[in-house]
């Protein structure tokens, strides 16, 4: 296990050298001028031609990358060319932020979409297991944007029983903090447990179906324990790996569940940052994005080997 | 039960907590379209940012909602007789939020910030300035390299804003120390900004709320939804397809003002390649173009008729405004008269538009309405930033753009169509206009300078390298019991007189 991580983590050096040249080159290769819209309605030449200097950017390409990599190995990534704030402090700020929203979210699929799925798989063709998936259709066919927007005229502006956006901190103010994630968290993992309720549903039936579980039965074993003990576990190795990459789903649909509820989040950093070709925002979200999807899919990899025992030896 | 009982004791702690966390009533939470970019008045330069330096910076002059140039800082000021001298008279009981004094050398070393700063963005707006000095703490000298009709325009905005000199260092962005009414106390990039009143203020008793928060809600619908959940007391720019349900809502009310700037189409007349085409080279299409545009009905289909039809730079109510140049009616047989005079029967050009459904959909009515006069219209739609580079590079045969104005009237004219003007991006030139819009400039009296407008404006109007549409009025939507708020062409939130009732 000790060598796998290892391994893991000599092989993602390189492929975050590659991300962040890919990005660099791609981001130059944008059309549109950041110090066009940094230099304001004015666009003084004389200012524009000095604001590239300060950032360098007349110098070749290659040498504007190798001096940003060099900044970055020493934990420096820059100022945002739009605020001026330092670009590190950002990412921190934001992730916490994306973070919470993640958990609560997460918290919300799992929840509501593993114990959906048994129980569909339980009950199949039943009224609860078409009630079920079809709450599971609808939750993964409504666009995030509407049914948020629809929330908040809903439940903050004719009820008025929750805040309709912003974002309070879990530690500074728990009570606010938990008002404000109520929604967004339902919105964003509403469609992720709907995914997760049919994959859990398949995968207990496939498992319910086999030769251990009707020989669990045939033991005189009770119902639950069957389910428990024997299905379920099974059934869970896929759905493990399904959440991670779910959880990475969640990171990008983030964006548009935290434009509609103002959330100060990542997904809305780096939107604002490409839309004002914020560089080393940009540079600093992407390899940050990419060093959580390595974690991610180490995580998913070593819960996969922890759940299932045959894994375990290869 | 040990734990039922902490979980109970829990939840009431949490109960007795609730009114403490309640909004104080006196915190006043205002909603931006946006988040503001760099909080140092030297080198910001968004529209929201300015309306956040309304309450934190004070400036040496400002404006009344007449646009005439009022006391701030500065108590009184005077030109010398050849208008090559400034002097300014200051306040002597401003202080800055560090505690400082404001005299004439803070002043003097504000004004010398800006201009030299690498990467100030106030250079042009004081390019006039040779140099200041302070002969005593309450007197500002500005020596000029030329007569500037423009200078006290820039020294009400962030060209005049007072930042505490002890305080500029790289840091300052980040937390700016300035001299107005409320001092900043913690921003979170793309949520809020917080400022706390400043006690030390000369003018503090004028200013109600004892916090402000600026909250930043870029979607319009959100935005408002977040006035009528109570979560905020103002917002700007309410989009004027919301305005009919927000004046319906016995809760708000809606205040609106002309906005100072102007909403156009630049035509590429001069630069490189992609002028050369009859719209570029022969300004009878460019006329056709103009007459084929119906903007009343454009108003109507895409700003639900709130916005004021213009064909001239200036705003509504502006005394620089030509009583000459009415907006014309639509007439498409005139249209089609020029164009065949042009020798060119069918037009075929391209449109820029920034990718929003507004531009949009204003590309495509216009579109409709020069197809009927034989002009057809290819929209090209980008991001902004795209736009701008290609229409700053000549990359272009026509460009949808709005310009958010400026208190003298040539910060809407000059840069944009003087041979040499950093906006001038279609490369019109016209040796007559040029001269006319220099001196402009250097005119203090309103009836002189304004001859030259005119005069400058009946060749623009003729040779149309811009081709004006209409003038966007700004709205604003409060909670009606939100009083004293002062509305101003140029758009900012004052916070003086603001109380709830």
């Amino acid at each position: 296990m000790l060598a796998l991580i290892g391994r893991r983590l000599v092989i993602a050096i390189p492929t975050l050298f590659l991300v962040s040249l890919f990005v660099f080159a791609l981001q130059r290769a944008l059309p549109g001028d950041p110090f066009l819209v940094i230099a304001g309605e004015e666009r003084d030449p004389e200012v524009i031609a000095r604001l590239r200097q300060i950032y360098r950017m007349d110098d070749p390409i290659v040498v504007q990358f190798f001096a940003w990599l060099g900044q970055v190995i020493q934990g420096d990534f820059g100022r945002s060319l739009r605020t001026g704030e330092p670009v590190l402090g950002l990412i921190v700020q934001k992730l916490g932020v994306t973070f919470q929203l993640a958990v609560a979210s997460m918290i919300v699929a799992v929840g509501i979409g593993i114990p959906a799925g048994i129980i569909a798989a339980r009950r199949k063709d039943t009224i609860a297991d078409y009630s079920a998936s079809a709450v599971a259709l609808f939750g993964l066919s409504v666009p995030h944007f509407w049914l948020g927007i629809m929330l908040i005229l809903l439940v903050s502006v004719e009820l008025r029983w929750l805040p309709a956006s912003g974002f309070e901190s879990i530690f500074s103010d728990p009570r606010a903090a938990i008002e404000r994630l109520i929604m967004p968290a339902f919105v964003l993992g509403g469609g992720l447990a709907a995914s997760l309720m049919r994959h859990t549903r398949s995968a207990m039936l496939e498992v319910l179906q086999s030769d251990y579980v009707r020989t669990a039965r045939a033991k005189g074993l009770a119902e639950d324990a069957v389910i428990n003990r024997h299905a379920l576990r099974n059934a869970l190795v896929p759905i493990i790996t399904l959440s991670t990459i779910l959880f990475g789903e969640l990171l990008a649909g983030a964006v548009l569940t935290e434009q509609v509820f103002t959330i100060p989040g990542f997904g809305k950093l780096i939107v604002d940052a490409v839309f004002n070709r914020d560089y080393g925002v940009v540079q600093g979200v992407v390899l940050c994005t990419a060093i959580g999807f390595i974690i991610m899919n180490l995580l998913a990899d070593v819960l996969y080997i922890l759940v299932n025992p045959r894994l375990r030896d290869s | 039960m040990k734990r039922i009982v902490l979980l109970a004791s829990a939840a009431l702690l949490g109960l007795a907590a609730l009114p403490a966390q309640a909004q104080s009533p006196s915190t006043l939470r205002i909603g931006l379209q946006e988040d503001p970019d760099m909080l140092d008045p030297h080198k910001a330069r968004t529209f929201v940012g300015r309306i956040v330096f309304m309450g934190l910076c004070d400036r040496l002059v400002d404006i009344d909602p007449e646009l005439k140039i009022i006391p701030r800082l500065a108590t009184e000021w005077s030109f010398s007789a050849d208008g090559l001298t400034l002097t300014m008279k200051l306040r002597t009981d401003a202080k800055f939020h560090d505690g400082e004094t404001f005299n004439a050398e803070a002043a003097k070393a504000n004004i010398e910030r800006a201009m030299t700063l690498p990467d100030s963005l106030r250079k042009s707006e004081l390019a006039s300035v040779e140099n200041v000095s302070a002969p005593d703490p309450a007197t500002l000298v500005f020596k000029l390299k030329r007569p500037d009709a423009t200078l006290l325009a820039q020294l009400t905005d962030r060209a005049g804003m007072m930042l505490s000199p002890k305080s500029l260092g790289p840091d300052i962005t980040a937390k700016p120390i300035c001299s107005g009414p409320y001092q900043f106390v913690e921003r979170v990039q793309n949520d809020r900004i917080v400022l706390d009143k400043f006690k030390g203020h000369w003018e503090a008793d004028k200013y109600q709320f004892d916090r402000i928060v600026y909250r930043a809600i870029p979607d319009t619908t959100v935005r408002l939804a977040n006035l009528r959940a109570g979560e905020l007391d103002m917002l700007e720019r309410l989009a004027p397809t919301d305005v009919k349900s927000a004046q319906g809502d016995k809760s708000l009310k809606v205040q609106s003002t002309a906005n100072l700037g102007y909403q156009g189409i630049t035509i590429n007349t001069g630069h490189g390649e992609a002028a050369n085409q009859p719209m570029g080279k022969d300004k009878r299409v460019r006329q056709a173009l103009s007459l084929a545009i119906d903007r009343k009905v454009l108003s109507q289909v895409v700003f639900e008729g709130l916005y004021e039809p213009m064909i001239q730079p200036f705003n509504p109510g502006n005394q620089y405004l030509s009583a000459a140049f009415p907006v014309p009616a639509r007439d498409v047989a005139k249209a089609k008269a020029l164009l065949k005079e042009a020798g060119v029967a069918k037009v075929s050009i391209d449109l820029f538009v920034t990718n929003n459904p507004v531009d949009a959909q204003l590309g495509q009515v216009i579109q409709a309405m020069a197809q009927e006069v034989g002009i057809d219209v290819q929209i090209r739609s980008t991001e902004f930033a795209s736009q701008l580079r290609d229409q700053q590079q000549g990359k272009f045969q026509m460009s949808r753009i709005g310009w958010s104005g400026r208190i003298d009237p040539d910060g809407n004219i000059h840069q944009f169509v003087t041979s040499k003007g950093n906006q001038n991006d279609g490369k019109y030139s016209n040796a007559e206009v040029d001269k006319l819009l220099d001196e402009a400039r250097t005119i203090y009296d309103v009836a002189e300078r304004k001859k030259r407008y005119d005069a400058a404006q009946k060749m623009l109007q003729d040779e149309l390298p811009i081709v004006y549409l209409y003038n966007q009025t700004v709205f604003f939507a409060l909670r009606s019991n939100l009083q004293g708020f002062v509305i101003n062409p140029d758009g900012m939130i004052r916070l003086s007189g603001l109380k709830r009732s």
